[in-house]
């Protein structure tokens, strides 16, 4: 791999939410969402975050953002560490990361058009005004493939995947270099998914775009995505290129999620052997000692429980963090 | 096997403000003795509403009826009177829902809402339901059971409701199981300890499941038969195999090429189905699919296709041979 310039450099990044009671909200403990979270994001690539729901997917992603306040850890975009910015300076620096939230049918003001949508970013930081925003927007609508006719519709006349589709132009607007993608698509039905990750992969090659994209989706980020981490209960368990992490897993939980998701052809899952997890994702608020994932890991010894294992590189580009990584060759087989 | 449930031509439309919704448009199919039928489509397919209108569970107004019927042991569901239709929901057909969060009664017991249909369908005393719900929880591999009963729905996590729900559908021993997108809102290891856990009860208890879904995946695991649904039509009918070994519905062949697969490397563009579902206020005079259908010809724009036999127990609903581009 030729060396590839860092756009986004994500170290040990902690998000913890405290819980309040009583009357005088003292707190009684904290939701460890994002626990101590390692990565970079390289210039041009799309990185897939998957994780199932709970893990801290989505907090990661908005802690990047900077919409939560980071309890401790750095998110350094092109050499500037964002949480030490001042609130002026990350909301120029905001300009530069821009965000596709999940829900397209929350994250649009019902009572906005479509060119107030679109167009509220370039007014807000002040880039452009009246006539020259209309004009914009309508170009923005033609690049996701909306008719620039429907400027002054409002959100309700659009179907789930139109809506994305202004979602995805609002987040264009400032010409970022890199968008966080939150769960794009779980919202949209099948035959829609795949034209708007189709506009997602196009937009990419034509505008440069650096795409971290979230998802619980494991198929469609393998189709997506250059490089893929999974997360579970707030910490990277694995990080490695798409092919390698869809062929040759190595953490349990990789192994174990990679084949529990069903693959459309019944003479492939006649075959299947799926390990079945057992039990349910533990609380993020007293999160298991040790390794995070041995409550429900079928290879679980006694030092999983005492020390937390480490994130290490086994072989270039491939991070685990398990203490028998390389003992895993045995749930592997189908 | 013998046929266990019949229906026929069945019609549903919901009048709202806005104008009549065709939501199902004359469905027909039949489920055997102890087999598993996939039911798949979209979101506004039709597919809920046609296996929910068959025990008449649709809100009427706004929902109503139109015309058809749902033969089961002999008798019409749609014609049953309200108290023998009580008798078969939950009795002999049992029905899991979508969403385990909101089809519990949140301010009941897990014990007392799974003791119920023992106590009305079974006649049997709060003792006798008590041991019985305890061996349901055990059966779905709930872990304490004793405990757990007494335990309120939001104790319970996603993946533990959706199984009480489950042991709740199962709880008179059903002879047909009705699953609406049981695993929708779970995770996938969730899910696949849901479909493991549906899979050997299955071949415990003997019982016809017919499992609603939008994923493709799940029912290639599951189903032995499939039928796929748009716009209020059974478009496509085959057994399992077949109709992902030979899509012959052009929608199902779309449907099927714009799924990423997690065992495929190529990096090639999705092939998506442009457009998108028809809003159904009029019932579609030609083919409902035809705006969106790459094989169109100009019969497809004058007259809407019927199931037609297109192979050994596999019919589509389409004009065109989808392989040769020419008129069926």
């Amino acid at each position: 791999m030729p060396e590839q310039e860092v756009i986004l450099h994500v170290e040990d990044l902690k998000m913890h939410f405290p819980i309040k009671r009583g009357v005088i909200q003292r707190t009684v403990g904290y939701v460890h969402a994002v626990d101590g979270v390692t990565f970079d994001v390289y210039k041009g690539e799309t990185l897939g975050l998957v994780g199932e729901s709970g893990c801290g997917k989505t907090t990661a992603g908005r802690t990047i953002l900077q919409l939560y306040k980071p309890t401790a850890g750095k998110v350094v975009f092109e050499g500037k560490d964002l949480v030490q910015l001042k609130s002026e300076e990350m909301r120029q620096t905001r300009r530069k990361i821009q965000m596709i939230f999940q829900d397209p049918y929350a994250s649009l003001n019902p009572r906005m058009t479509v060119e107030e949508i679109i167009g509220e970013p370039l007014l807000v930081h002040n880039i452009e005004h009246g006539k020259e925003i209309r004009d914009h927007v309508k170009d923005l609508l033609e690049l996701v493939g909306l008719n620039p006719a429907y400027v002054d519709r409002y959100p309700h006349e659009f179907s789930g995947g139109q809506r994305q589709r202004i979602g995805v132009a609002r987040s264009l607007a400032l010409k970022p270099d890199l968008i966080v993608c939150d769960e794009p698509i779980s919202a949209l039905d099948v035959s829609i998914q795949a034209q708007v990750v189709n506009l997602l992969e196009d937009l990419q090659k034509e505008l440069g775009l650096t795409y971290l994209f979230i998802a619980h989706d494991l198929s469609m980020v393998r189709h997506i995505s250059n490089r893929v981490v999974v997360m579970y209960l707030g910490i990277l368990v694995e990080m490695a290129d798409r092919k390698t992490l869809y062929e040759n897993p190595l953490h349990p939980y990789s192994i174990a999620l990679l084949s529990a998701v069903p693959i459309p052809d019944p003479k492939i899952e006649e075959k299947r052997k799926r390990i079945i997890l057992e039990g349910d994702v533990p609380s993020p608020i007293n999160p298991p000692s040790g390794c995070r994932f041995r409550t429900r890991c079928p290879l679980a010894q006694s030092i999983c429980a005492e020390q937390r294992p480490e994130w290490k590189e086994v072989e270039p580009g491939h991070y685990v963090a398990c203490h028998f990584w390389n003992n895993t060759k045995s749930l592997q087989r189908r | 096997m013998a046929e266990l449930y019949s229906v026929k031509d069945l019609e549903t439309q919901f009048h709202t403000r806005e104008g009549t919704v065709h939501a199902v448009n004359g469905v027909s199919f039949s489920l055997q003795e102890g087999e598993t039928l996939g039911i798949v489509g979209e979101s506004g397919c039709g597919k809920s509403v046609s296996m929910l209108s068959t025990l008449r569970l649709i809100p009427q107004p706004p929902g109503e009826i139109v015309s058809g019927e749902a033969i089961f042991q002999g008798r019409d569901l749609l014609k049953l009177s309200a108290e023998e239709l009580r008798h078969v929901r939950g009795g002999q057909i049992g029905f899991v829902f979508q969403d385990p969060m909101t089809s519990f009664n949140p301010v009941q017991t897990i014990g007392k809402q799974l003791m119920e249909p023992l106590e009305i369908h079974l006649g049997m005393n709060k003792k006798q339901a008590w041991d019985r719900a305890i061996e349901m929880l055990r059966m779905v591999r709930i872990p304490n059971p004793e405990d757990r009963l007494k335990d309120y729905p939001h104790q319970f996590s996603g993946g533990m409701r959706q199984r009480a729900m489950i042991a709740m559908a199962l709880a008179c021993s059903p002879q047909v199981l009705i699953a609406d997108e049981p695993t929708t809102s779970l995770d996938v290891t969730i899910q696949a300890q849901i479909m493991d856990l549906v899979t050997s009860l299955r071949k415990e208890l003997g019982m016809a499941i017919i499992w609603i879904t939008h994923d493709l995946g799940v029912v290639a695991g599951l189903a032995e038969r499939v039928i796929v649904m748009y716009a209020g039509y059974i478009v496509e009918e085959a057994r399992v195999k077949d109709l992902y070994a030979k899509p012959e519905h052009p929608y199902t062949l779309g449907l099927l090429r714009s799924l990423p697969r997690l065992d495929m490397d190529e990096k090639k563009r999705l092939a998506s189905i442009e457009g998108v579902p028809p809003v159904l206020f009029k019932k579609p005079k030609f083919c409902p699919f035809a705006s969106r259908c790459p094989y169109r010809i100009e019969k497809c724009l004058e007259e809407n296709p019927s199931l037609m036999l297109v192979g050994e127990n596999h019919k589509a609903a389409c004009w065109v041979d989808t392989y040769t581009g020419k008129e069926r």
